[in-house]
């Protein structure tokens, strides 16, 4: 009983307090609207994403200060925070991050523009679907880990391999959600080209890339957290450079603090990337009215 | 010029009629849908084909729309090159904004200016950068005519435009159609089960039943189109009954 007059009271406002005008409202009539939606998750709060990394944040701290953690295992969080200024005063956290920076960047690019070429190919005509679909669907049940002694002996150890590790990871879940995107326009607004005579580069622009966008955006986020995980792949054999390198050189000395800032800076261009991507999605489908908003 | 494998044939422009089918068939399986229909439509004129729920009206309107490609049949369908079609349900892309839904396909560089001409037409200036879920049932179906009608079409069809309005926007669309059909002057098809709509609307009302034409009565006004017209109910009567209702039986059971 209390708990529903609490509910109540929390979805309505006190009652008799206009909580929607701007004061003028007499008591009596005023708006006593719920304020969000019933059902559904409530509305957008500025930087709520952070919540979740931020608890997990202080509860590392929370266990390294009483004790609970052993410095040996996992170094505290201040320590950590004292050796990312010391290798950024060194120039050596920076240098690092860029090269990865770099090859993540490059990888994405390439895999972002062959899954949708593929995806385009597959899409739009049954013989790109019969001669695409099926190679895709191989490559994405091996590995990138399992494919990468082979392009060590292929390409080497430089640049090249790295890079392609990282399209060939990145490919796949922009060419699977793009794919189905694609697929799950519906046959009207085919019919509705027709009628208004779109030609073939038309109707492309107009109804099928705009209409497999939503799906495009759900493989990029895949795909721009794909790419850091084979990074850390690439980095941490024979290779000079990065931060899955500076991570591997730490391992041979034992220095845990920098392993951990190794993970850390990883974890961080995670939720970044992956943010930008969202934000880049909010804007390029403001015309969807979904459950989240 | 006419070909018998039922395919479209964009006609030369012929004076007396724009639209001409002949001897049409058309069936999905075994089961006929259309059998043996002959119809003509003149330059600038109004005609609404009305029948009960699966006598083939749809499937009509979707053979001279060419959107049929997957039904077997025969006979010749002769269509004007310019033909616009306006669905039951508005279908606007909804990742494009509606001046975008309107001018699209369009080519010419005026086409900006022209699908704002239209919107204002249709009352709804000053929405051309909304997206289509922010507006009503009526008017995502108004922007659906100024679609069709930015593009001038000498044959307008319209599949049960207003069927999933309520009754007061679907009044408004029957003068706002009328208005625009005044206005642009296509011959027009409009496919409906609303009796009061074709009457309202139409200079000829063609009954459509079993896959052919049942009967088919000229609208004039003055004459038999307004409720106190002298020729009204016997028309009304006539298409109820054409559409197998019998009014006095209904009302007398009721």
């Amino acid at each position: 009983m209390t708990a529903a007059v609490l509910v109540r009271k929390l979805a309505y406002g006190e009652p008799g307090n206009s909580q929607r005008g701007t004061g003028g409202t007499p008591p009596g009539t005023a708006d006593r609207r719920p304020l969000t939606r019933r059902l559904g998750p409530g509305p957008r709060r500025r930087f709520a994403a952070l919540a979740g990394p931020a608890l997990l944040l202080a509860a590392w701290c929370l266990a390294s200060g009483t004790g609970l953690l052993d410095p040996r295992i996992l170094s505290e969080p201040w320590t950590v925070v004292a050796t990312a200024s010391e290798q950024l005063a060194s120039g050596k956290l920076q240098e690092h991050l860029g090269i990865s920076a770099h090859r993540a960047a490059l990888g994405l690019f390439f895999g972002i523009v062959l899954g949708v070429v593929l995806a385009l190919t597959a899409g739009l005509s049954r013989i790109g679907e019969a001669l695409v679909d099926g190679p895709v669907q191989i490559k994405r049940a091996i590995p990138s880990l399992a494919l990468l002694p082979l392009l060590v002996l292929w390409f080497g150890i430089d640049e090249t391999m790295k890079v392609l590790t990282i399209t060939l990871g990145v490919f796949v879940p922009i060419y699977l959600q793009t794919h189905a995107g694609l697929r799950s326009i519906e046959t009207k607004y085919v019919e509705l080209a027709q009628t208004v005579r779109l030609s073939r580069l038309a109707f492309i622009k107009k109804v099928v890339l705009p209409g497999a966008l939503p799906g495009f955006f759900l493989g990029l986020r895949f795909a721009v957290t794909g790419a850091w995980v084979s990074l850390v792949v690439v980095e941490q054999i024979n290779s000079t450079s990065g931060i899955g390198y500076m991570m591997e050189l730490a391992r041979t000395y034992g220095q845990t603090n920098i392993i951990v800032l190794g993970l850390a800076v990883y974890g961080i261009l995670g939720l970044l990337s992956d943010g930008a991507v969202q934000l880049l999605q909010r804007k390029a489908l403001s015309w969807q009215r979904t459950m989240a908003g | 010029m006419a070909t018998n494998d039922g395919r479209l044939t964009p006609a030369a422009k012929a004076p007396t009629t724009t639209v001409s089918v002949r001897g049409l068939i058309r069936g999905y399986g075994p089961k006929g849908v259309l059998n043996g229909v002959d119809l003509d439509i003149a330059p600038g004129e109004f005609v609404a084909l009305l029948g009960p729920s699966g006598c083939g009206k749809s499937t009509l309107l979707r053979a001279l729309a060419g959107l049929d490609h997957e039904v077997s049949g025969s006979g010749t369908v002769t269509v004007p090159a310019k033909v616009s079609v306006v669905f039951q349900d508005s279908r606007l892309l909804p990742w494009d904004s509606v001046l975008g839904n309107v001018t699209l396909g369009l080519q010419d560089h005026d086409a900006g200016e022209r699908g704002r001409r239209a919107l204002a037409e249709v009352g709804l200036a000053g929405r051309e950068r909304a997206w289509p879920h922010q507006l009503s049932g009526g008017e995502q179906q108004r922007v659906a005519l100024a679609r069709s009608l930015v593009r001038d079409p000498e044959l307008l069809l319209a599949d049960e435009p207003f069927g999933a309005l309520d009754a007061l926007t679907r009044l408004k669309m029957h003068s706002l159609l009328a208005h625009l059909v005044a206005a642009h002057q296509p011959a027009v098809l409009l496919v409906t089960h609303d009796v009061d709509e074709a009457i309202a609307l139409a200079d000829r009302i063609v009954v459509l039943d079993h896959g052919k034409v049942a009967l088919e009565r000229e609208v004039i006004s003055g004459t038999n189109r307004a409720p106190d017209d002298a020729g009204f109910a016997t028309l009304h009567a006539s298409l109820l009954g054409a559409l197998g209702v019998d009014r006095h039986r209904a009302l007398a059971t009721a």
